[in-house]
């Protein structure tokens, strides 16, 4: 059941929440290890929520409950680099193996408040970094539609478990496409909401002004019951808007009227993949048939976006990651009676961290450091303007929405680009400049491609203005019910 | 630009605070230098002009009222520390006993 479902049948007592978890934990159970989907289960704790909520719901009015309640006993998984009070925050990193947070983070406690249940917690790429499932110290997510091939990633985990109806639905992380290009990969639905609209308190920080928490869930109608649940202003984040939170589920149901979708020349890249060509027209003529007006929009800049993006997200990460010393907390490494304090600096973290986060922190220590400054990190962020001035132009030019594929490409397999950093940097080429320039995006599944005798989910994604998840959503939602094929779970 | 000699990255490594193996250098360098050798695409940009863009949020101050809060307790904090000397966290030497003060 998704999580309209659930919550409708838990609070009309069909269904208690413990019935829901104990069902939910034992699927789990069944394919967690196979896709390695968690790095840690939370069974006790889940079976205790979900009583707590069936507690609550028994001395609540029927009315009160749903509007106290709104996501009444709705399994969920909540990627790994999102602090919880209880079990561990590993960020799928020998550096945090054993570490527990002593708070939960504000968009985990929201979704708790409201009557969620965390089943576990979703393995990912380490700190969020890379776009397959593969970095991660515990082992590679698999995808549900084929496990010879990755998830996609960061939030590797989340919309795998997700997709093999694990879970409701997930919380992720997007700062460069960590979201939406896991699940275009894995068939589900993945909203980066608008940068702000959700607060990052709690979500152990990678690149600050890129990333943003999201759901992934199973339709537009799930992630937006999510979304409303956990947007809103946070005093513990200065970043976080000072709006209200989002309602989007209440007109969910509405089509936006006169809808005008832009579809950028470079959304038709020689880099896609045939079949994801093909998937991305059909998507295109959908809207058409749904009465839309499809322009041609021009995204100029965006063919730089993944340069300004590696530039910026890394420079970030060697600033956060600096936190990671083996003093406060973290992996501490065994020193030597003549070691000093910089041999604790550099052997915790080199053994705390894997190859690819160290690629990263070294690129962003590089691009900072003195002498190189102006020519990458100065120059990233203009770039970065001029990205944000693209899509700017679309929306000044009418445009409701700006259609693009999620990724150039299906699922790959295992192993394909782990020994290629920058093929796995272009995965993102569609998603980083949604991120450079803070706007909400959602990736929609729209069809298969047809690989090797198998079928591998295909995602489209919508993008709109800043803070109009509003549209974004309803958009979304009239592609979802006109396209019920993308809404297969996996065999 | 793109191209980094061993030495560059030994420097690199340093101002991370990352131990890098002699049989690392090699490596790392080629995918560093592939990396830095893709983002020099930033420089064919017309950029003149362009005022850069740090961070797409209002970036004005936000105050909060000045009321006394609930924060986490030393206690708290301090059982996170992988070794400690209570009261303190303890980290190596830091001065050298022969240097003088």
């Amino acid at each position: 059941m998704g999580v309209v479902e659930v919550r409708e049948a838990v609070l009309s007592r069909r269904v208690t929440a413990r019935e829901v978890a104990k069902a939910a934990l034992g699927r789990l159970a069944a394919h967690a290890d196979r896709l390695g989907l968690l790095t840690q289960p939370l069974t006790d704790r889940a079976l205790e929520q979900a009583a707590e909520v069936d507690s609550r719901l028994a001395s609540q009015s029927g009315d009160e409950a749903r509007s106290r309640l709104p996501l009444a006993g709705v399994p969920i998984v909540v990627k790994d680099n999102l602090c919880t009070s209880f079990g561990r925050t590993t960020c799928a990193s020998r550096m945090l193996e054993g570490y527990e947070s002593p708070y939960s983070a504000t968009a985990v406690a929201r979704l708790l408040e409201r009557g969620a249940v965390v089943l576990g917690k979703a393995n990912l790429d380490e700190f969020a970094m890379g776009s397959s499932g593969e970095h991660s110290a515990l082992g590679p997510t698999r995808n549900p539609w084929d496990p010879s091939r990755v998830p996609g990633g960061s939030s590797s985990g989340s919309a795998a478990a997700v997709a093999a109806r694990c879970a409701a639905a997930a919380l992720g992380s997007d700062t460069g496409g960590s979201i939406r290009q896991p699940a275009g990969h894995c068939g589900v639905v993945g909203l980066k909401p608008t940068y702000g609209r959700v607060s990052r308190y709690g979500l152990v920080a990678f690149a600050s002004s890129l990333d943003q928490v999201g759901p992934l869930a199973r339709s537009v109608e799930d992630a937006a019951a999510i979304l409303d649940a956990i947007s809103g202003v946070d005093p513990h984040d200065a970043t976080s808007a000072d709006r209200p939170h989002t309602d989007t589920l209440a007109s969910i149901g509405t089509p936006v009227e006169g809808l005008t979708l832009g579809v950028p020349r470079q959304a038709r890249g020689p880099g896609n993949h045939p079949q994801t060509a093909r998937v991305f027209e059909q998507a295109v003529e959908t809207f058409r048939g749904l009465g839309a007006r499809v322009v041609d929009v021009d995204l100029p800049t965006i063919e730089h976006a993944i340069a300004a993006y590696y530039i910026v997200a890394t420079a970030e990460a060697s600033s956060n990651l600096a936190r990671f010393d083996g003093v406060r907390y973290g992996r501490r490494a065994a020193l030597g009676p003549d070691d000093g304090l910089d041999d604790l600096y550099s052997r915790s973290r080199s053994e705390g961290f894997g190859p690819e986060v160290r690629r990263r922190i070294m690129l962003g220590t590089h691009v900072l450091s003195s002498g190189y400054y102006q020519a990458y990190y100065a120059t990233a962020l203009k770039a970065r303007r001029l990205v944000q001035r693209d899509f700017d132009r679309c929306f000044a030019a009418g445009c409701h929405a700006v259609l693009m594929p999620s990724s150039p490409g299906p699922a790959f397999r295992l192993g394909e680009k782990t020994s290629d950093p920058l093929a796995m940097y272009l995965e993102d080429v569609y998603t980083v400049g949604v991120n450079l320039a803070g706007l909400p995006g959602v990736s929609v599944p729209a069809g298969f491609a047809r690989v090797d005798g198998v079928e591998l989910p295909v995602g489209v994604q919508l993008i709109a203005r800043a803070f109009d998840e509003g549209t974004l959503l309803r958009a979304a939602r009239m592609f979802e019910l006109a396209n019920p094929a993308g809404r297969r779970a996996p065999p | 630009m793109s191209g980094l000699s061993d030495d560059d990255l030994r420097r690199i490594a340093r101002l991370s605070r990352l131990a890098l193996g002699d049989d690392q250098v090699g490596p790392c360098r080629e995918r560093l230098s592939a990396v830095l050798g893709y983002v020099e695409r930033l420089h064919g940009l017309d950029l003149s002009g362009v005022e850069p863009l740090v961070h797409v949020g209002d970036q004005t101050n936000r105050l909060a009222a000045d009321e006394a809060g609930q924060t986490l307790g030393n206690d708290v904090l301090m059982r996170m520390a992988p070794e400690r000397l209570e009261p303190f966290v303890k980290v190596p030497k830091v001065i050298d006993e022969g240097a003088g003060a």
